[in-house]
């Protein structure tokens, strides 16, 4: 679904007053009844994600570890049980998952007197019963691996139907390609006029910092590599942010169904 | 030599006689054995100078009639009279360079600046060396004998001078000038330019550099208004007449092109890419003109130069002080450009843009001309019957034709131009102000000295006579030329029967040169052959030159964007980005990687003519806006607007220039001053284009049938392959004589000096060698274009060096040779092409003048092959008039000044052969005797060297590609399955002991080796089977038995050796490699990096028959995780969890799981990690779980499951994790400290449920007892309150004492009838 960048600022705005919680979700539901559901719910956790990213720093001064430590540290001591973390995090308007991490950090790092690894640390943060309590929260995350993994087999399903060879980007990096988009075309298409080269699956909404972000480490990339290709946000996009078809980079919420294929004479079909 | 013409033109001798004797040079035989004329001989030693002197004579004679386009001085010497040093006769003019010189734009300045100094002020407007023509040149006509004195010997070329002082009225005789009312006040400028400059000194090192960039960015255009007017030699005729002209002819306001006809559309001219011209800003400071009183001649050389020394701090203000001078009011003329460029272009272009009719593209110029009466002046009507001097006009027609035939002038289409230009005259100024002219031209005895085209009448006459020479070379022009020059009426007036020819000419002229598509930036595709990681020396680099890459395009697209937006500077912008990226190059020994990369981009780019900057073209094909469909119609109109706009006529030898996408890598090259880099790309360019050059190009045995075919792709490649290497050798000469390139003209000292020093060096190229063997094996066609482009760039001093002297020398007598006329040694058209391009080399600015004329053509280097080789191209017809337009954009100028108006141009955008990766060989076969491998060799030549080329070909191509194809199938096939399988031992070994992966690598690796030698048998194979298959479809059906036979062994042979040489020598390395990659990404995957047994069985598949209709692992984790943050987190008293709703999101779990389609390894973890905890959390009673009213069925199963319906959901997970997960499920996280805490605040009976659930564990086989007890004895460790552990000890009791009572169950729910209580009861 494509929003205009006026109906994305609305829900944007609507977004930054409240907090992530299932609560607020309900509410964003009920109040923009036309949007998709599913793309409200991408908006929804990307957003809450771009809040987390902007007061980062804000958590992570040594003030600010210290005292979630010790409260943490308290908090446990009184009830080994409680939720301590997660109303930890709830109250500072923080993510409770960064919040056991920093508390986890600081721990280790009284226990080892060293700066814990980072693989270490995610080790165990991947591995709950290591964390002591709810990282399961009542904040609204999406599956993201798992919803981006779905796409991409959806995407791969409709590419065969189509009859279109493609590469996968597993068989790319076998190869030694440094970038590699989700699919490379073997044999180019053209989708609404614009030749493409590759498809991009992104399970999720289309903003404008994201697809910044997007356009910067990857679609350009697979660009200066491969040509022009195509990107699909299966959650939508902000129209306006489709500006770049002319040089190579289209975008869409749907598989196209304006495909042009090379007619070869000993094409089979 | 003013004797000679006299001669001929008193009728004392005829021209043929005068003919005779210029083709015979002195010394060469007795002057009585060609039959010179006797009254020639005499004047045999002046021979060498008659040339020079006939061209600049006809262009003194014409130079007040021409209004229309740039002048068109020749690069002709001075006459020795006049030469004040040993190589002296030409004057080159320091600004004169400026127009010409493009590239050089400081040069511009300081030369202007150094020359001012020497005589009058000069203008203000001059010393920005973006002065449209009129401006600049104007100071330069006044003083050319000056510069001719004090130049002479360095490669200054005199651009302006001609031209000003056609203007200025041979004033360059020296005797008198007068004064051009422009001229003046712009040399009063540039004085107090250079003055005000000189003050303020600056970095040079760069500037220098950016200056050669500049040059064209913005300014050049405007300064290319002037660009092919140079000034001419000397002309003896300094006595004779020189009558005032009150008009500055080449004040292109006053007198611009035809067609431009009034200063208003002279100003809605340029381009958009000028920079500001102060057209008017010069006005205000018009005053009558005063003329420099010195005599050039005898102006010291020294005091020329001595002023030269304040050149760069002239140039550093020169770009300061005078441009914020004149900003003010250029902001105001950039405004009325606009404007006027806009009614223009109203004017010019249809509306839509695509109805311009590509058969019709003089009709806008025709709305423009038609208001030129009104404008300014009316075209005088030539009529032959007001000719006057007929026979004089004849025989100077003659003898001038007979100068361009045999290659005399240095340069026949200038000479073609200059005649158009006196076909196209207007002559207005001279009708209606030469008067004077007349009379002091009546006043002169001298039958040279008189004025023999004072009339329109006259110079038309002398025009036609000399096209109806020309004839052959004109008819070879582009259809668009010839049908302006057959629509021409003053040729019809004066020569029916050349107007008929030319008609007829017109008529079965094919040579339709169109506009292609521009090309747009495309990117250069990744080849992992070259790119990939195996390709660099360590991960580090390699990730730095993918991020250079990105930057690389990012830049690209930067500068695609912007760079013609007013104020943007690549320097300022991109500099530092650049100079950051070259840093980290050098850290990483990256340079031939970005190199390749750049040559790449550079090709993919800029080969076409449109980065060519073809500023000519023709309006675009219908098919070719077909093409474009109606996206692009904007873009084309675009950029039509831009030929339009930019189509001011600049003469025919433009200087060198990088336009369109070449400047970006120009800039680039400049910006990024890394010295590593330049080596690099001069290798990589020297590479590509020793291969370019040698790509044999024709097939020379066509049967009839395929011959227009074969003939059709000949041409194509060589166009590609020729384009490629124009573009790849200018870049090579920039490189190359960059770090010579000086601003100014050395002065003789330090020229030798430097001549001394640098005659001993190498070249980097050996371009001589090239151009020799290119000449011995007639492949001159494809070499020489190229070497002209390489050639075009070089510095003051390289021509004088001895090696590219022999260069310059060789490429002069193959011009000279040249001769044009049908012959079977060379196709017409080829010939043109480079008689085109030498003729424009020679009026390069850095190219010594007096090259042409003084350079002796000896013999030696002449050394054509008498047998036309394999590989010989001259005697092909490969050149056609595209090929000839797009490399010589020049020629367009003809057209243009017949028509002056164009609209589009002709773009190329081929594609390139590609090349083909040799795989490394070494060589494997069996080691037979040396004398026996040698015999087999020759044998192998014996068999090719009867054989037509292409066989060899052939089996070359089908031996490289079978033996690559190989080893790709060798690692697609044998290493894939030695790596799979050593994924499977490592992923063993891995759980074993996490010990030295290293270690581990080693060992799984070399228990592969020994089945890696199976590699070799496996290639044998597989060239054996394909090489034979290749062979076969690509020769001929008819080839025989036996060479079939031969071939195809040869080509198994040869791939054989190829593949297997590459793979002995590196499957072991492969092997590691790709065990090593695999292994690292085994390590990275969450989940599968610690595998259990069952790893494969994750692979499992859907079961049969499934439709993937399951709902998709994420929404079933939402939904999941919906329960729990309902479970934990804060909630609304109302919000409870459905029961029923509950249990069938277990079963969709279920589905989910079992199809496989769109689960993937960390949707499964998380749903494993989910389902433990939704379970811990079932246990311990934390689910607000409402109880629905059942139907009786349903509520009598629940009270089955003894009243508690959490027991049948814990049944249900039990069962979905046994049966469903294709992950082991972190059941043990049951116990953690977290989930057990759960359990420590529940009520007593709640116990019930754990200890059901520790059964179900163990019954399910999710657990074994003893790893149940020892969590709970683990549990016992931890510091819970001490009712707690006692409970917790009872019910580790409890479990056991249960488990080993009974046999296994059947049915795991009978479990719970025995409860805690009971059993403690």
């Amino acid at each position: 679904m494509k929003l205009t960048k006026a109906q994305y600022d609305e829900i944007a705005q609507f977004l930054g007053h409240v907090q992530p919680t299932r609560q607020s979700l309900r509410k964003l539901k009920e109040k923009f009844p036309s949007q998709s559901q599913s793309t409200l719910l991408s908006i929804f956790s990307q957003e809450y994600q771009k809040q987390i990213k902007r007061t980062h720093a804000k958590h992570h001064t040594a003030e600010a570890i210290e005292t979630y430590y010790q409260r943490y540290l308290n908090g446990v001591m009184k009830n080994a049980a409680a939720p301590v973390l997660l109303e930890l995090a709830n109250e500072v308007d923080f993510a409770p998952s960064l919040m056991a991490r920093i508390v986890l950090e600081r721990f280790l790092q009284e226990k080892e007197a060293a700066i814990p690894s980072k693989t270490l640390i995610n080790s165990m943060l991947r591995d709950p019963s290591q964390i002591p309590d709810g990282v399961l929260a009542n904040q609204v995350y999406q599956p993201i691996s798992a919803i981006g993994h779905e796409h991409e087999v959806l995407l791969r399903e409709m590419l065969l139907e189509k009859n279109l060879s493609f590469i996968a980007e597993d068989q790319l990096r076998a190869k030694g390609y440094d970038k590699t988009p989700d699919f490379i075309l073997e044999v180019p298409v053209a989708v609404e006029g614009h030749v493409i080269h590759w498809i991009e699956s992104k399970a999720s909404f289309g903003d404008e910092s994201s697809h910044q972000a997007y356009l910067q480490d990857q679609f350009w990339s697979y660009w200066n590599r491969f040509g022009p290709g195509l990107v699909i946000y299966w959650y939508g996009f902000i129209e306006e942010l489709d500006c770049h078809r002319e040089r190579g980079i289209l975008l869409k919420d749907c598989f196209p169904t304006d495909i042009v294929t090379l007619r070869h004479s000993t094409a089979q079909r | 030599m003013a004797a000679v013409l006299e001669l001929l033109l008193q009728e004392e001798v005829p021209v043929s006689a005068v003919v005779r004797w210029l083709r015979h040079g002195p010394g060469h035989r007795p002057a009585e054995e060609n039959h010179i004329h006797d009254k020639l001989l005499p004047l045999s030693l002046l021979q060498k100078d008659f040339v020079p002197f006939l061209l600049n004579f006809l262009r003194e004679q014409t130079s007040q009639i021409l209004t229309n386009g740039p002048s068109t001085p020749a690069k002709t010497p001075n006459s020795k009279a006049h030469r004040n040093q040993r190589t002296g006769p030409e004057r080159r003019a320091g600004h004169a360079t400026s127009s010409r010189v493009q590239l050089f734009s400081q040069r511009t300045s300081l030369t202007t600046c150094t020359t001012d100094t020497s005589f009058s002020p000069a203008a203000a407007s001059s010393s920005s060396s973006s002065f449209s023509g009129s401006s600049l040149s104007s100071p330069c006509g006044d003083f050319p004998s000056m510069v001719s004195s004090s130049s002479s010997g360095f490669g200054y070329s005199p651009v302006l001078n001609h031209s000003e002082r056609r203007s200025s009225q041979k004033a360059s005789l020296g005797s008198f000038l007068t004064a051009m009312p422009e001229a003046l006040p712009a040399r009063r400028g540039r004085r107090r330019g250079s003055s005000s400059v000189s003050a303020s000194g600056r970095q040079v090192a760069r500037d220098l550099g950016r200056s050669l960039a500049e040059e064209e960015d913005g300014k050049s255009d405007s300064v290319s208004w002037s660009g092919g007017r140079r000034k001419r030699s000397e002309v003896p005729l300094v006595s004779t007449s020189s009558p005032p002209s009150q008009l500055n002819l080449n004040n292109l306001e006053e007198f611009p092109p035809m067609g431009a006809a009034s200063g208003w559309t002279n100003k809605s001219k340029p381009s958009r890419r000028i920079n500001p011209t102060p057209v008017s800003a010069e006005r205000p400071l018009s005053k009558p003109k005063m003329c420099f009183t010195s005599t050039p001649v005898s102006q010291s050389p020294a005091s020329w130069f001595s002023s030269g020394s304040s050149t760069e701090a002239f140039t550093a203000g020169q770009e300061g002080n005078l441009t914020s001078l004149l900003s003010s009011s250029l902001q105001e003329e950039r405004e009325m450009l606009k404007k006027e460029r806009c009614k223009l272009l109203h004017q010019a272009s249809s509306p839509s843009g695509v109805s311009l009719d590509p058969g019709t593209p003089t009709k806008p110029s025709y709305a423009r001309s038609a208001s030129l009466p009104a404008e300014s002046h009316p075209v005088t009507w030539a009529n032959p019957a007001n000719v006057s001097f007929k026979k004089q006009l004849e025989c100077l027609a003659q003898l001038y034709s007979s100068c361009i035939a045999e290659n005399l002038v240095p340069n026949i289409f200038l000479e073609l131009f200059f005649v158009l230009q006196l076909l196209t005259s207007k002559g207005t100024s001279v009708t209606e102000d030469g008067d004077s002219d007349l009379e002091v031209n009546e006043g002169s005895r001298d039958a040279s000295g008189r004025q023999h085209f004072q009339s329109v009448h006259n110079c038309v006459y002398f025009a036609v006579q000399v096209l109806d020479y020309q004839y052959e070379i004109i008819s070879h022009l582009e259809k668009g030329t010839l049908k302006l020059l057959a629509e021409n009426e003053r040729i019809a007036a004066f020569s029916p029967t050349l107007h008929n020819r030319l008609r007829q000419a017109y008529e079965s002229s094919t040579a339709k040169v169109s506009l292609l598509l521009p090309c747009s930036v495309q990117s250069v595709s990744f080849q992992p052959e070259t790119d990939n990681r195996s390709n660099f020396p360590s991960d580090r680099a390699f990730h730095i030159f993918k991020k250079q890459r990105d930057i690389f395009y990012e830049l690209l697209r930067e500068w695609e964007d912007d760079h013609e937006k007013t104020g943007w500077d690549f320097e300022r912008v991109l500099g530092n980005k650049i100079r950051a990226m070259m840093a980290h190059l050098s850290a990483t020994c990256n340079h031939s990687h970005f190199a390749r990369l750049f040559q790449k981009q550079l090709i993919q780019m800029c080969k076409g003519p449109i980065g060519g900057g073809a500023s000519w073209g023709d309006t675009p094909d219908q098919d070719v806006l077909n093409m474009l469909g109606s996206d692009n119609l904007s873009r084309l109109k675009r950029l039509q607007e831009r030929f339009v706009v930019s189509q001011s006529i600049r003469g025919p030898c433009p200087p060198p220039s990088f336009p369109g996408c070449q400047q970006f890598f120009r800039d680039f090259i400049l910006s990024a001053g890394s010295y590593q880099f330049n080596q690099y790309l001069m290798d990589s360019l020297c590479l590509k284009i020793v291969e370019l050059d040698g790509l044999s190009l024709v097939e020379h045995e066509h049967s009839d049938g395929e011959a227009a075919m074969g003939e059709q792709d000949e041409k194509k490649r060589f166009s590609v392959v020729l384009l490629s290497l124009r573009l790849l050798a200018k870049f090579l000469g920039f490189l190359v004589f960059l770090p010579y390139r000086t601003v100014e003209q050395p002065t003789r000292d330090l020229q030798e000096s430097a001549v001394a020093l640098r005659n001993q060096t190498l070249p980097v190229l050996d371009v001589l060698k090239l151009l020799r063997k290119s000449i011995q094996d007639q492949r001159s066609i494809l070499t020489i274009p190229w070497i002209v482009e390489y050639l075009s760039l070089v510095d003051h001093i390289a021509p004088f060096l001895d090696y590219y002297r022999k260069v310059f020398c060789l490429l002069l007598q193959v011009y000279r040779l040249m001769v044009l006329s049908e012959d079977k040694e060379m196709s017409f058209l080829n010939k043109l092409l480079i008689l085109a391009v030498l003729g424009w080399l020679f009026q390069v600015p850095s190219v010594p003048e007096e090259l042409f004329f003084t350079t002796d053509v000896r013999k030696e280097g002449w050394m054509m092959g008498t047998v036309t080789s394999a590989q010989a191209l001259d005697s092909v017809p490969l050149v056609d008039q595209q090929l000839l337009y797009t490399c010589c954009p020049y020629l367009g100028e003809l057209r243009k000044l017949l028509a002056s108006f164009v609209a589009g141009s002709a773009a190329k955008n081929g594609g390139f052969i590609r090349k083909i990766t040799p795989t490394a060989a070494e060589s494997l076969a069996p080691k037979a005797s040396v004398t026996q491998q040698k015999l087999q060799v020759e044998l192998e030549q014996a068999f090719f060297h009867n054989q037509p080329p292409s066989l060899r070909r052939t089996v070359e191509f089908v031996a490289e590609r079978v033996g690559s194809n190989c080893v790709k199938h060798i690692k697609a096939t044998l290493v894939a399955e030695l790596v799979q399988r050593a994924e499977v031992m490592l992923q063993n070994k891995v759980k074993e002991e996490s010990a030295n992966y290293d270690k581990l690598l080693e060992e799984v690796c070399t228990q592969l080796y020994e089945e890696g030698t199976q590699a070799l048998i496996k290639g044998k194979e597989f060239c054996k089977k394909k090489g034979p298959e290749a062979v076969r479809v690509l020769l001929p059906e008819e080839t025989s038995a036996a060479v079939l036979s031969s071939a195809e062994d040869i080509a198994v042979e040869l791939a054989t050796e190829k593949a297997c040489g590459w793979l002995s020598a590196n499957i072991t390395a492969l092997i590691k490699r790709e065990v090593k990659a695999t292994f690292n990404r085994m390590l990275k995957v969450p989940g599968l990096a610690l595998p259990s047994e069952d790893a494969l069985e994750l692979r499992r598949d859907c079961p049969p028959g499934c439709q993937h209709c399951a709902p998709f692992p994420s929404q079933v984790i939402n939904e999941i995780k919906d329960v729990l943050c309902v479970a934990v987190g804060p909630r609304d008293e109302s919000e409870v969890i459905d029961h029923f709703w509950l249990e069938c999101l277990l079963g969709r779990l279920s589905q989910t799981l079992r199809c496989r389609k769109f689960m993937c390894p960390t949707s499964e973890q998380q749903l494993a990690k989910c389902t433990v905890e939704l379970a811990s959390l079932l246990v311990s009673d934390r689910v607000p779980l409402s109880l629905r009213v059942k139907s009786p069925k349903s509520s009598s199963e629940r009270l089955h499951v003894k009243y508690n319906p959490t027991y049948g959901l814990l049944k249900l997970l039990l069962s979905v994790w046994k049966e469903d997960f294709g992950t082991p499920v972190p059941v043990h996280l049951m116990f953690s400290r977290k989930n057990i805490a759960y359990l420590a605040e529940v009520k007593q009976q709640e116990w019930d449920l754990f200890l059901f659930m520790l059964h179900g564990l163990a019954e399910f086989q999710l657990m074994k007892t003893s790893e149940i007890q020892s969590c709970l004895r683990s549990l016992e460790d931890l510091p819970w309150p001490s009712d707690f552990l006692k409970e917790l000890k009872m019910l580790s009791s409890i479990f056991l004492s249960e488990h080993l009572n009974r046999s296994p169950r059947t049915d795991p729910c009978e479990l719970t009838r025995q409860s805690p209580d009971a059993v403690t009861a």
